[in-house]
């Protein structure tokens, strides 16, 4: 792949290089894919010790106001005035028709609410939100920062060495910290099915800290290939593919994002659609897959019942490094989406054996308590 | 025993009119670890440039062709079981299919190793 022109780089681009990643066109900017250990490697010692991902390309902001809280509420269906202050709630940004405009993770702080968007929808994101919270909110966006994302088993002793504070912090939970005298945001979340924390970083010290946590001896870099098979298999959501502006939260089989107020008050866009399916189901639904092979089926894959009459696509698909086998998920018409159901992936023009699985297909480990 | 290269990055080795096919040490940086490789039964016949086999790695599926024109004499059920053969070997045991040539001619527009290296050099 050449070197696009006009891509936007992140504050570790330079890091990157040095490593010898391999530079990839993502969402408008310059991303490592790999770097020299490769996908399987990198993707297997997130979950035996901790990777370094740069996910710097994610857009950050603050929404701030004393009125912030209502006014985000009228966008999601997630409840924000029950969290606490240095909570954090993943939600989802929706139309009108209750389809998913992105995902995202949004954080009370003092004042209002941090945000973090994905990377390619930042844009139309902060002027819907912009536009939605007109008049009673102020959207900040923070071009001034980068993102670092910690994560694997040793995230947690890794960064309580250079930054004891973060020691007894909770999945989905927030705190302004110093880490080895930067002063950072870090949230313990990630996007791996496994413990670690996203860490929000100034641009001009994001080098000095990536260079630290690397320097730990548990800790590798990680690229978005691995980034992408360990949220697969962790059965995490890739907006744009198992979700988009087509797929309702209920479909997506993320119904737990519209909380339980919201259930009762509404008052999000297209409630009427998704109150309604909550209350009487959908056509479809968003299931794990597991194929019986070893042949992969990537997004696209036609799914079949046994008599051959097409039932769904496969919306995220590949190999999971720590299954040992190809996984998938997608969408099958809601009569096929029960545990265990036999469908066929047509692959190549073969059906191949597959059934419904329940995800994740590899044990979270998140620290709870 | 002759060796040539197409430009989508497989190798062919000829020996009388049976070939034998695999993938460059180059195709294989670019797609990384390999999780699945898809080879043909004995038997199938493929024209030159047909997807004859398939390797996958975490990210992406990849056609291999045909360098040539033929039928498939065998092919490599090893690295069908085991996918880093391929890595561990490109030019060895981790060859993807013999096949028997309909037109030996067909070898004139393929690169040597010295085209095939300058070919290489001249990408990214």
């Amino acid at each position: 792949m050449s070197e696009s022109e006009n891509l936007h780089t992140t504050p570790l681009d330079a890091l990157h290089r040095k490593l010898g990643a391999k530079m990839v066109p993502f969402a408008g900017y310059a991303m490592p894919v790999q770097y020299p250990a490769g996908i399987l490697t990198e993707h297997l010692h997130t979950r035996d010790a901790a990777s370094l991902f740069d996910v710097s390309h994610m857009g950050q902001a603050f929404l701030m106001g004393d009125d912030a809280i209502d006014a985000f509420e009228t966008l999601v269906p997630g409840d924000y005035q029950v969290l606490a202050e240095g909570k954090t709630r993943y939600t989802v940004l929706l139309n009108n028709q209750g389809g998913i405009m992105d995902d995202l993770m949004a954080t009370r702080i003092p004042g209002g609410l941090y945000l973090v968007v994905n990377a390619a929808c930042k844009d139309q994101d902060f002027a819907h939100i912009e536009a939605g919270t007109k008049g009673r909110a102020t959207l900040e966006i923070l071009t001034d920062r980068a993102l670092v994302a910690l994560q694997g088993p040793k995230a947690g002793d890794v960064l309580a060495r250079l930054a004891p504070a973060t020691a007894d912090m909770t999945f989905m939970t927030f705190r302004e910290v110093d880490i080895r005298g930067i002063p950072c945001f870090a949230t313990r979340s990630g996007y791996t099915g496994e413990d670690g924390f996203e860490i929000s970083v100034p641009s001009d010290r994001a080098e000095e800290l990536a260079r630290a946590l690397l320097a730990e001896p548990e800790v590798e870099a990680a690229g978005l290939g691995s980034r992408d098979s360990l949220r697969l298999e962790a059965g995490l959501c890739l907006y744009g593919h198992d979700i988009t502006t087509e797929t309702t939260p209920i479909e997506g089989d993320i119904k737990w994002v519209v909380n339980k107020r919201r259930r009762e008050t509404g008052g999000f866009p297209g409630a009427d659609i998704i109150l309604g399916q909550l209350a009487n189901g959908t056509e479809r639904t968003r299931v794990g897959i597991l194929p019986e092979g070893r042949a992969p089926a990537r997004e696209g894959t036609e799914i079949q019942d046994l008599s051959g009459n097409t039932i769904g696509t496969v919306t995220s698909g590949g190999f999971g490094p720590s299954v040992g086998g190809p996984i998938a998920m997608g969408y099958v018409t809601t009569a096929f989406a029960g545990e265990n159901t036999e469908i066929n992936l047509i692959v190549r023009g073969k059906a191949l054996a597959a059934k419904v699985v329940k995800m994740p297909f590899t044990q979270k480990s998140y620290k709870t308590a | 025993m002759t060796v040539k290269y197409t430009n989508d990055h497989e190798w062919i080795s000829v020996d009388g009119d049976v070939a034998t096919v695999g993938v460059t040490t180059y195709a294989l940086e670019q797609l990384g670890d390999l999780v699945f490789v898809e080879v043909p039964d004995a038997g199938r016949t493929v024209a030159k440039g047909e997807e004859a086999a398939v390797v996958e790695s975490v990210k992406a599926a990849s056609e291999v062709y045909s360098p040539v024109s033929g039928e498939v004499v065998e092919g490599n059920a090893g690295i069908g079981d085991d996918p880093a053969t391929v890595s561990g070997d490109p030019a060895g045991d981790g060859w993807f299919f013999k096949i028997k040539m309909s037109d030996a001619s067909e070898l004139d527009g393929l690169m040597d190793e010295e085209g095939y290296a300058a070919f290489v050099a001249g990408l990214d």
